[in-house]
């Protein structure tokens, strides 16, 4: 089982996928009148890449002992992750309507007993890249080939835990592991840029610190791309790939926009989570280039 | 009379030899619990992943994910307090066959004072689901339960003590989950204890027995799943029960009886000994016995008391 770059997802077919995993985020989250949508939003043009551009999968087979593994560290944008899972085909669309609803497959945050295609429980912040270490170092002492993916989120890397696992990552030579950093610049709160700016300007928790830096420092290799340019994650897939026999694991540094491709949602930390109303669903909608008959399905 | 750390060290090497999927974490702590045998027979199944006791757990788990059992080296304190959270999620929530093996447990840890003192564990690891919760008493029932614990696929959380004690079973002894063992017979009071306090239990029994006091002790090395029918026939009678436990009152071993006999209609008090809500200090185990009322001692005086005032 491995991914062919023949059949690589063309640029425009993973801007429709990205843009309908958008669309199944936001009316998800307002149909269950709860969840996250300005993180699932940021990571969707790195997770369609990953699913269908990078992953040796087969939604077919979800338990291929050979299979590439990923982990959805920053568990709170779950929904994110189903959307892109029900598009691959590892469950019917029809299934997420079932998210955060008593006896779903689709729980709040991921549960690897519960879902096909999650690799990892998450949920607790921090802890992705451990579980990603101790599977690539398993896979290391198995001489198995596949590869480890954890994304993380930048208000994540906050976790002390998160940096114990990057001590150690290097330390193993996990050149099987590879973090992904979704860098959209926002939590669920964060605080203000400067001291006497505006209070509602809360963008970048890692002002001041050369993020780059830290993870070369740390001996990893460090890609940095711009996360919704197609071309820019698959150049820096293609780099991690290169990078299979460095002895060193790689951070992928994607910055993004928080609450991408809808405009009341971009770069606010206020749409960290919240619930669409059927007039900004509407918007939604419209913006995506998705089918909206009215109400949430 | 060994130390259930060597025991444990020597056992995982003995299992390691048949048994693949047997791998070792440690948190640079080998040289105290002994994983350092571990290390010197298996150089490629033993991780040191360094001073991070969250990492550890973390990587535990994955390394779970791929068919291996690993088992967790580092002092008990540090599993089930600084890392209880990727124990939680990781082990617990996704039944995981991790083995958290907590070296050190309880109050006597070498003098390290109240910031290495495990009193809590059992309290909160038994209020986690899906965890099986042991405390062997001696050597040999650590022995016992290493190796159940290494064929069952799910996650245990298992109390290890630093310092041997005198020997409660004999070599051999088979571990069953959930199993109450009647150690003593006798009808002035049932004393009822857990982990290597048994063993200071018994002694206590010598005791009052030479005052003229006969003793039932019930030892229970599994804190959950326990067999409650058991427990309960053990505890019925009219003889008053006392837990004794190398840890706070709180939870434990008092806890877990306390709960099963108000559940019942039963009927009888329960005096709960051990730390009582408080922390501890360095010192000797001596002292530290004596002090806190876990002695033989101590124990036979404050039984002794209770019954006196009856």
């Amino acid at each position: 089982m491995s991914n062919t770059n023949a059949t690589r997802t063309s640029t425009a077919e993973l801007q429709q996928l990205a843009a309908a995993g958008r669309w199944h985020v936001v009316e998800t989250v307002a149909k269950s009148k709860a969840g996250h949508i300005g993180g699932p939003l940021s990571a969707m043009d790195l997770l369609v890449s990953l699913y269908f551009n990078e992953l040796a999968i087969d939604p077919q087979q979800p338990q291929d002992p050979a299979r590439d593994r990923f982990i959805l560290s920053k568990g709170h944008c779950a929904i994110g992750l189903y959307a892109v899972l029900a598009l691959r085909g590892y469950f019917p669309l029809e299934e997420l309507a079932t998210f955060d609803q008593g006896g779903s497959r689709l729980q709040g945050h991921p549960d690897m007993k519960l879902t096909p295609g999650v690799d990892s429980s998450s949920g607790s912040l921090g802890q992705g890249l451990s579980a990603g270490a101790g599977i690539a170092m398993a896979a290391k002492q198995l001489g198995a080939g596949f590869h480890t993916w954890v994304m993380l989120g930048d208000g994540e890397l906050e976790e002390g835990m998160v940096w114990e696992a990057v001590h150690t990552a290097r330390r193993f030579k996990l050149d099987n592991l590879t973090a992904i950093i979704d860098l959209n610049g926002l939590q669920q709160y964060g605080w203000p840029v400067t001291e006497d700016g505006d209070r509602f300007d809360r963008s970048n928790p890692w002002a001041g610190v050369d993020l780059e830096g830290v993870f070369d420092g740390f001996g990893w290799n460090v890609v940095s791309i711009n996360g919704h340019e197609f071309n820019e994650i698959q150049a820096a897939f293609d780099q991690v790939r290169a990078a299979r026999c460095s002895g060193k694991p790689t951070v992928i540094l994607a910055k993004t926009t928080k609450g991408k491709g809808i405009s009341f949602a971009e770069g606010t930390y206020k749409w960290h989570n919240g619930v669409a109303t059927p007039e900004q669903l509407a918007i939604a909608a419209a913006e995506l280039g998705q089918a909206f008959e009215g109400e949430a399905k | 009379m060994k130390a259930q750390r060597d025991v444990w060290g020597q056992t995982l090497v003995d299992l390691a030899r048949s048994d693949n999927r047997v791998v070792l974490v440690d948190g640079d702590l080998a040289t105290s619990t002994k994983a350092d045998l571990f290390a010197d027979a298996f150089p490629d199944r033993f991780f040191e992943i360094g001073i991070a006791e969250q990492n550890m757990v973390g990587v535990a788990f994955g390394l779970s994910t791929l068919g291996y059992r690993p088992w967790l080296s580092t002092f008990g304190v540090f599993l089930t307090h600084r890392a209880l959270d990727p124990i939680r999620m990781l082990v617990s929530q996704t039944g995981a066959p991790v083995k958290i093996a907590a070296s050190y447990a309880g109050l006597l840890n070498g003098s390290s004072g109240k910031t290495h003192q495990d009193i809590e564990d059992l309290a909160i690891m038994r209020a986690m689901p899906g965890m099986t919760v042991i405390a062997p008493a001696d050597a040999a029932e650590a022995e016992a339960a290493i190796r159940w614990a290494a064929g069952y696929d799910g996650p245990v959380y298992l109390r290890l003590a630093r310092d041997a004690v005198a020997d409660v079973f004999d070599p051999g002894h088979a571990f069953n989950p959930g199993a109450v063992h009647v150690l003593r017979e006798g009808s002035d009071a049932i004393l009822v204890s857990t982990g290597v306090q048994t063993s200071r239990v018994m002694d206590a029994a010598e005791l009052l027995t030479e005052q003229g006091l006969e003793v039932r002790v019930l030892h229970v090395p599994c804190l959950k799943p326990v067999d409650e029918a058991a427990l309960l026939s053990a505890l019925s009678g009219s003889a008053p029960i006392f837990t004794i436990e190398e840890h706070s009152i709180i939870g434990g071993l008092g806890g877990l009886v306390s709960e099963l006999v108000t559940s019942t209609t039963l009927g009888k008090t329960v005096t709960r000994l051990g730390l009582a809500d408080s922390w501890s200090e360095s010192a000797p185990n001596a002292y530290l016995l004596d002090k806190y009322g876990l002695s033989a001692q101590r124990v036979a005086e404050q039984v002794r008391h209770a019954l006196a005032d009856d």
